[in-house]
């Protein structure tokens, strides 16, 4: 989330697209609903179904799954063909005004630098027009018909509203009351937040769709307010923990790119590539350095930087190819911690048989699970003889399985870091149950007995392990340890171990501090000599002059406790004069007599940098032009510089906005496995219920939980059930060309046929918790997802595929 | 002490369940995988070991289109509660701040009160051969927790969007008088409160976006006139009247267990694997 949770109920109209808010983050909507109360506010809930979240929310409008870029496409032409755009915010904080390079253009659904063959564009040519020192060429006016804002205009003028609704399957009138509603925060003295979640993300084109949400909000001058952002309802809690600690394959830690052989081969060359020239990431060298330091602490980050694996360049590591690999024979052994992909990972008939190819596994969980269990008879039982991957039995499967006994959340102690970017301290309630213990124990235990392995070897190769810095001391009551690692978190003086790094503007390139993550870098401060670990704090007394919920003293939020992000846009250019009549919204202003911002919130802008000092408007420190990008600039969305729409993968109709049907650049693992209209006429979903948490691993094996909800189900409008002659509760098969599940039908009032492109057709839906173990089983629904994916993130297409049913 | 009740408030609710969880984590009820019922209602109605259930109730209406109306459902903790007028045995009571609650020592049984109840609250729970009801947490209720705030039973306490508070009555009426009016006015013209005046007055109050049989809800609950005209004949006789009544719980006993295999819910649920 740009803002956060408690923000939400600044807003004045929150936009609900791709969450199912109230069933996944029922604490969080509670936000929403006070602002209900103390401001009036709107909530819109766009969604292919009527969810609870429609239920609490003013407006709502269906949407067919994997649509929402046409959605707002058409709101963008919207704002533009009617003047709804806040107009200043746009010439001074994003890159509307900038000239693009003559070569850019777009055609019939592509954008210039595509090359068929390898299905990849170049994207160097989709950047600004320089004048002759270098700097991007501007005209304040809007009008120069190579400006951003010029060519967005006539992108997204084929984003007509009944275009646009013969895609998405809106009704025209839902759709205006939409398009009226949420545009009318482009008002100065109004503000709009847009939420989205897994629904918005889990496509073929998932990046894009966020940025479609985040052009809006910049046209909107929505960015940097009380009550706005873009906010990514993260899926699960410390999720956003995962990715700020560099649990995906392309980056390490605090975002920094993870080194690829063939362009960074050493680390000067590795500084060179990833240094911008501009904006805060010129910092890269004291980010990576301080990181360098804390995993190898004697060596010199010039030297420990070739301990780190560098990937191939091309190589893809996500999820979904390493299934594909492990599918073909191509790795020994995985560790599954925390996860269930037997339930969760798309295509599981395929990923079930990809396990049995391994020749060990190592899975640490609560429970025993469907993927700990994947070698056993029940494991491979299908409703029907279809088998597209090949059954196996236990006999025939040679993969060694170890269980390592997990404990809970409460059960350990340790930081989260929640949606909105706060790290709150959790601490002991129980002790764990049995054997099980903390991920921390187990890893600590894993890496001295690794480091056993190698302890007196000479050999140059294992220096990644012999010098590698592991000195945790492991207590009892585990505290002493996550003290220590919430320091090499937070970073320290390499000369003065103890001394906590005050915050990542002290962090040093030359090898003086280390930090395991630069953007917690603050979180422990020095009170007293002691150190203090922020994330402790608990004072819930607002600290904002008006009222907005900032609670600096509660939690701790990354990065040096800015709550709301991009925030020296919540004041006009000039650093000082609130957006007229909405004086109360400031977060920070320019204080001239004290030369320096202040404000209730810690200014996401150079402390001292004056407003009219040259970069006094760069609300958006990150980028190389302190602008935020309407046209996404140099291939950093690789799919284009505009969110344009394509059909997903499998899709019941033509793309009737050019002749690609899908993602030029999408990840589309089998083409062969596509399924075709003809075959598979239903669009299909999969979601949560508020009831189960993700692969059902904890909530199933939870009695109380599992009577609440006990059944897999599928939801069927009432006319798809008349067509099919399928009652309620009657067992339905749901099939795709990847598997076949079985589940109860559950006919609803909640799910209408939608008219896509002037023919009828059915939307359904299904959850996807479930799995054979447990009190409370099921078909897993991801026996009928694909391997298809996004190109920017790699997250699969869970969202929108085509299916059939019929009677069980 | 002031009567002290839960409101509830049907406009906030997002039937995230949690006071259902939290009352079955309180009163350390089990849980059992049931049949499927065919709506997001796992549970479709209380029983022994559920006191609390959120309704989900599609709703469609060919001028307001559809509405889905979530609504908690269990004791109403009613002021004249026909379950105390109809039990044998004493078993009900009502605590100085409005909770009815029973004494379950006392109970033998006999499931007059399931009957008597015009919400069919009371259920027998079985294997334990007594009837049991939602006891607005009587044993949580007028302690501190650990912050030294005042205790609230553990639905009140778990709701995370406010729809459920708990307090005074007095002043929880009035919230709830402006909470309907509001309603009212913003797109909800038949918002209601419900509780009030409804036999007489229910220590629950409930603020409904439409009219109480969108609800599930009686409009006009009423208890069985000869419930009354009995229970005042078998006062004075209620001593000598119980060996009677266990005899009936013999019956009764009979009876439910024709019941069960006649519904067939509980033995099938064993039988598909269910677990308690
Ligand atoms: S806890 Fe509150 S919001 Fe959740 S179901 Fe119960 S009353 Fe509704």
């Amino acid at each position: 989330m740009t803002n956060h949770m408690v923000d939400l109920r600044n807003t004045d109209v929150c936009f609900l697209i791709g969450s199912n808010m109230a069933e996944n983050h029922p604490i969080g909507i509670k936000w929403l609903l006070k602002g209900k109360e103390t401001r009036g506010n709107t909530i819109i809930n766009v969604d292919p179904r009527y969810t609870r979240t429609s239920k609490v929310a003013d407006i709502y409008a269906p949407m067919r799954s994997g649509t929402d870029i046409a959605f707002m496409g058409g709101m963008i032409n919207y704002i533009l063909q009617n003047d709804l755009y806040h107009r200043e915010y746009i010439q001074y904080y994003t890159n509307a005004p900038f000239l693009v390079r003559e070569e850019y253009e777009f055609n019939d659904g592509l954008f210039n630098g595509y090359d068929g063959q390898t299905r990849i564009y170049d994207g160097s040519t989709w950047d600004y027009q320089l004048d002759g020192e270098g700097n991007p060429v501007k005209d304040m006016t809007l009008e120069n018909p190579r400006s951003v804002f010029q060519l967005m205009k006539e992108h997204y003028s084929r984003y007509d509203i009944d275009t646009v609704c013969a895609i998405t399957g809106t009704p025209r009138a839902k759709y205006l009351e939409v398009l009226e509603t949420f545009c009318a925060t482009g008002a100065p003295d109004k503000v709009g937040t847009i939420c989205y979640a897994m629904g918005t993300t889990q496509q073929s084109k998932g990046s894009q769709n966020v940025r479609s949400y985040a052009v809006v909000q910049l046209l909107l001058g929505n960015m940097g307010r009380p009550g706005g952002g873009t906010n990514a309802l993260r899926g699960e809690n410390n999720v956003q923990g995962a990715t700020d600690y560099g649990n995906l394959f392309h980056i390490l830690p605090g975002y920094l790119g993870s080194p690829v052989s063939t362009t960074h081969p050493t680390y000067e060359r590795y500084l060179e590539v990833q240094t911008p020239a501009s904006g805060y990431w010129v910092n890269t060298p004291k980010f990576m350095a301080s990181l360098l330091k804390a995993w190898w602490r004697d060596e010199d980050p010039a030297v420990s930087y070739n301990y780190i694996p560098k990937r191939e360049g091309a190589k893809d590591y996500s999820f979904m190819n390493m299934f594909e690999n492990m599918y073909k024979g191509e790795i020994d052994g995985l560790f599954v911690f925390g996860t269930n992909p037997m339930v969760g990972g798309p295509n599981t008939n395929k990923e079930q048989r990809a396990l049995a190819n391994l020749k060990w596994m190592v899975q640490s969980d609560l429970w025993f699970n469907e993927t700990s269990e994947f070698w056993s008879y029940q494991a491979f039982d299908r409703p029907t003889a279809k088998d597209e991957y090949g059954l196996l039995t236990p006999p025939e499967i040679q993969t060694e399985v170890f269980f390592l006994p997990a404990c809970g959340v409460y059960e350990k102690e340790g930081t989260a870091s929640q949606t909105g970017r706060w790290v709150q301290y959790r601490w002991q309630a129980a002790l764990p149950a049995g054997e099980s213990d903390a991920d921390l124990y187990i890893y600590d235990k894993l890496a001295k007995a690794v480091k056993k392995q190698y302890e007196g070897s000479t050999r140059p190769e294992d220096e990644p392990i012999t010098r590698l810095t592991w000195d945790y001391v492991f207590t009892h009551d585990h505290t002493a340890d996550i003290a220590q690692v919430d320091l090499e978190i937070n970073g320290y003086y390499v000369d003065d171990p103890s001394r906590p790094v005050e915050g990542f503007p002290n962090l040093q390139a030359d090898g003086s501090t280390a930090c395991g993550c630069w953007v917690y870098c603050g979180m422990l401060e020095l009170r007293n000599g002691e150190v203090h670990c922020k994330p402790k704090n608990r004072d819930n007394r607002d600290t904002s002059v008006n009222g907005l919920g900032i609670f600096a003293n509660w939690a701790w939020s990354w990065p040096l406790n800015r709550r709301i992000v991009y925030n020296r846009c919540s004041v006009q250019p000039d650093g000082v004069t609130p957006w007229p009549g909405d004086e109360k919204r400031v977060l920070i202003q320019w204080n001239a007599e004290a030369g320096r911002w202040m404000g209730d919130d810690v200014p996401d802008f150079g402390a001292t940098v004056a407003p009219d000092a040259p970069g006094g408007t760069n609300a958006f420190i990150m980028l190389p032009e302190g602008v935020g990008r309407l046209f996404a600039t140099k291939g950093s969305m690789r799919e284009g510089p505009f969110p344009e729409h394509y059909e997903p993968w499998e899709s019941p109709t033509q793309n009737v906005l050019s002749s690609q049907q899908v993602n030029p650049m999408g990840l589309f693992w089998e083409p062969e496995k596509q399924g075709r209209p003809e075959d598979y006429p239903l669009v299909g979903t999969t979601y949560r219920v508020v009831e189960h948490w993700q692969s059902g691993a904890l909530t199933r094996n939870q009695p109380w939980l599992s009577e609440a909800m006990p059944h897999m189900f599928v939801e069927i409008s009432e006319q798809l059930a008349f067509e099919r002659g399928i009652k309620n509760k009657d067992q339905i098969i749901v099939s795709t060309s990847r598997g076949e599940i079985k589940a109860y039908a559950m006919v609803t009032k909640r799910l209408r046929p939608m008219m896509i492109n002037g023919r009828e057709t059915h939307q359904i839906g299904m959850l996807w918790h479930f799995g054979y173990k447990g009190y409370s089983t099921g078909d897993p629904a991801n026996r009928l997802t694909a391997h298809v994916g996004c190109p920017n993130s790699r997250i699969p297409e869970y969202k929108a595929f085509l299916c059939d049913i019929r009677r069980a | 002490m002031a009567r002290m009740t839960n409101l509830y408030d049907t406009s906030k609710c997002s039937a995230c369940r949690g006071c259902v969880i939290a009352c079955k984590d309180w009163n350390q009820l089990p849980g059992e995988v049931r049949k499927f019922s065919g709506s997001y209602d796992a549970l479709e109605d209380t029983n022994g070991d559920t006191f609390t259930i959120i309704k989900m109730l599609e709703h469609e209406d060919p001028v307001d289109g559809l509405s889905w109306n979530f609504v908690k459902y269990q004791c109403m903790h009613c002021f004249d509660p026909a379950c105390k007028q109809v039990c044998p045995a004493g078993v009900y009571s009502i605590t100085e701040w409005g909770a009815v609650v029973q004494d379950l020592d006392k109970c033998i049984g006999c499931r007059y009160c399931e009957y008597g109840c015009p919400f069919m609250i009371p259920k027998y729970r079985k294997r334990v051969d007594l009837s049991t009801k939602c006891t607005l947490c009587n044993d949580l209720v007028g302690q501190e927790d650990y912050r030294g705030l005042p205790t609230m039973p553990a639905c009140a306490r778990t709701c995370p969007t406010d729809a459920l508070v708990f307090g005074e009555r007095n002043e929880l009426m009035r919230q709830a008088e402006d909470r309907a009016r509001f309603l009212q006015a913003n797109g909800f013209p038949r918002a209601t409160i419900y509780g009030k005046l409804e036999l007489g007055g229910l220590n629950k109050i409930y603020v409904l976006t439409d009219t109480p049989d969108k609800f599930g809800l009686p409009v006009d609950p009423k208890v069985s006139g000869t419930i009354s005209g009995w229970q005042n004949w078998i006062q004075p006789y209620a001593a000598w009247l119980i060996p009677l009544a266990l005899a009936g719980s013999a019956i009764s006993f009979v009876t439910t267990r024709l019941l069960a295999n006649k519904y067939g819910d509980h033995d099938e649920a064993h039988q598909e694997g269910g677990h308690e």
